[in-house]
């Protein structure tokens, strides 16, 4: 029987049940290649700097910083948003999508969210750093102390501390649910009677009764319905942080959704600088193929819009309120002295992925991966853009001041890169990178099989 | 003595026909295991709908009133401080933290009920009857009688589904 292609397949190659098995199991069974090594012993490097420099600052102080009276905010806070803003892509992959019923999040799912557990971590770092005194973080949680004190629940502040860490463990629960069948499968492939075991004890004793998997697709689906408010709820609250300050360019109701439209749009982008290098390396782009590609171009068009729209409706909305230190707020920013940021984040995020309204460009792999990097660099500019100059020249001229980061802070945030490709060359190596079982699930009604009994294997 | 019999299908639309059948002549399964949830399986196995909705809802609303309750009782009862001349009990200001907690105290009623009911966790011993199971196998396990007048019967709908290597096992009890 021939069925008509109506849409492009999403797993190419012909695929049989047991070769998605093979090929998807085979980065964890196989040796790592020099790439692999050359590839960690950098990202270890960068995270050994980091720990360093990040040991540096607790031992001599905040001082070690570029930060100064008026500008008390710098690469520290940037990092911590640009951070959580990464994060957000996996969570609307694996939640927001599912709900969607988008079949094309199978293959790219399980990545992403390992993607947003490892990007949240780095975040979790710089405001716990950034109190100067790490060991007392714990006074942020309400717990009753000798100090006779409640944390304040009217600070923004600390719903952050709420919302990341709820946010961390909800997509943790997500994510290591969706793993327990895959992690079974692995540890009926080992050989090794210690493989097994480890694997044996991950997957909690996985057996893929009927029953198990009615409750795991239900709890799966219910994880997701609470992940997708979540994850808006998250950057929301990172923006309040902003928004309920009296600040000039912070004080403004856009900011809940500009934030999470432009966290997704700088997820996107981090997810495709991942895959584009991961699916070539690990043999995968019969699963992550260019169609899906091009599906994550289109929510970077999307959002990276609606970026556009927030940041041209910013500027109106400075003119139209009539207020001096707004207007001035906005004027600085594209004229003053951190103009080139401005520009920076202007042309990488507003003007560059509207070049993806070419279908050619949608799907050209060298272009993606570099525009995907632009947009990266582009969103870390408007967290600067927005903290840095709307701190430097705020009510009272005498003391408006300007900002450098030292190479301890540099140094920081270059360490908390290293973690990130640290644990995500760890995870390649000890996870399946793709939903083993979900792209089995979709394999007959989105494969590229001409006969949908092909599936199984030839004997 | 218990006696069932096990076998596997190389594909999931036998198994669902073979599932029907079986169903449809009142004979007993045991099990059936999977490598990825199979659509239209539960209404033929006669499975009634998850109740993991309905722990998450308890689980959410229990984390609703602990937060709320409690930045409530904080501020206004145990320690009323004044924060910027905003009242003791500023609803709005509550509604973040209400709202995440909300949302973890369920997660974690619908994954550890996930887990407990299921009988899976750390340390789980369950019997693993077909290595391949997890890889491109679909297995059924079927329930006899002790007499063995069924055998027949099952063997007929199994091979009828292309199902392989079928065997009869019994269990001294």
């Amino acid at each position: 029987m021939y069925v008509s292609p109506i849409r492009e397949p999403l797993v190419t190659g012909k695929k049989t049940y047991k070769k998605i098995t093979d090929e998807i199991s085979a980065p964890i069974e196989g040796k790592p290649g020099k790439a692999w090594y050359a590839g960690i012993t950098l990202t270890v490097s960068a995270l050994l700097l980091g720990l360093a420099m990040m040991g540096y600052t607790i031992w001599q102080g905040i001082g070690t910083w570029g930060l100064n009276k008026t500008i008390g905010w710098g690469w520290g806070i940037t990092n911590f948003v640009w951070w959580v803003g990464i994060g957000h892509a996996g969570t609307f992959i694996s939640a927001i999508l599912l709900l969607f019923r988008q079949k094309w999040r199978t293959s790219i799912n399980r990545s992403a969210e390992a993607m947003t557990l490892f990007a949240v971590m780095c975040a979790g770092l710089f405001p716990l750093i950034h109190m100067g005194r790490p060991l007392l973080g714990f006074f942020v949680f309400p717990y009753p102390n000798t100090r006779e004190l409640w944390v304040n629940f009217n600070s923004p502040l600390l719903w952050d501390v709420f919302a990341i860490s709820t946010y961390f463990t909800v997509s943790l629960l997500f994510w290591y649910v969706g793993l327990i069948p895959d992690i079974g499968t692995i540890r009926d492939r080992m050989k090794s009677k210690f493989k097994k075991w480890i694997y044996g004890l991950l997957s909690f004793g996985w057996t893929g009764s009927a029953k198990h998997w009615q409750r795991h697709e239900s709890i799966s689906l219910i994880l997701a319905g609470l992940a997708a408010p979540l994850v808006l709820s998250v950057h929301s609250i990172v923006s309040t942080d902003f928004a309920t300050s009296v600040i000039p360019g912070w004080h403004t109701t856009i900011f809940p959704p500009y934030f999470v439209a432009g966290a997704i749009f700088s997820g996107f982008a981090m997810v495709l600088t991942l895959l584009i290098v991961t699916r070539k390396v690990l043999n995968l782009e019969n699963y992550i193929t260019v169609g899906h590609i091009e599906s994550m171009n289109k929510i970077i068009i999307a959002t990276g819009s609606i970026v556009g729209i927030a940041y041209i409706t910013e500027l109106f909305i400075a003119w139209y309120s009539g207020v001096e230190y707004e207007q001035y707020a906005f004027l600085n920013r594209a004229t003053g002295p951190y103009w080139w940021a401005y520009l920076i984040m202007m042309t990488c995020n507003v003007i560059s992925p509207q070049l993806l309204w070419f279908k050619k460009l949608r799907r050209n792999l060298v272009f993606t991966f570099i525009l995907s990097i632009f947009i990266n660099i582009g969103m870390w500019f408007e967290r600067f853009v927005i903290i840095v100059t709307s701190l430097h020249r705020d009510y009272l001229p005498s003391s408006w001041s300007m900002y450098e980061p030292t190479m301890v802070e540099v140094g920081i945030f270059i360490g908390t890169l290293g973690l990130f490709f640290t644990c995500f060359l760890l995870f390649i190596r000890v996870f399946p990178v793709i939903a083993i079982a979900e792209v089995k699930s979709v394999l007959k009604s989105s494969g590229d099989q001409k006969d949908k009994s092909e599936t199984k294997e030839k004997h | 003595m218990r006696r069932y019999i096990s076998a596997y299908f190389e594909d999931e639309e036998n198994l669902l026909r073979a599932t029907k059948d079986l169903r449809d002549k009142q004979l007993t399964i045991q099990d059936v295991l999977t490598p990825f949830p199979i659509h239209g399986l539960d209404p033929i196995l006669g499975f009634k709908r998850s109740r993991i909705p309905t722990i998450g809802f308890i689980g959410g609303a229990i984390g609703c009133i602990i937060a709320f309750g409690f930045q409530a009782w904080a501020f206004v009862v145990d320690y009323p401080l004044f924060i910027g001349g905003k009242p003791h009990f500023a609803i709005p200001s509550f509604i973040p933290i209400t709202f995440e907690l909300t949302v973890l105290f369920a997660a974690f009623a619908m994954v550890f009920a996930f887990l407990i009911r299921s009988k899976l966790g750390p340390g789980a011993n369950n019997p693993i009857h077909d290595e391949r199971i997890t890889d491109d196998r679909f297995l059924i396990i079927v329930d006899l009688d002790e007499a063995g007048n069924q055998d027949e019967l099952v063997k007929e709908i199994l091979l009828k589904e292309e199902a392989q290597d079928i065997k009869v096992k019994e269990i001294d009890k």
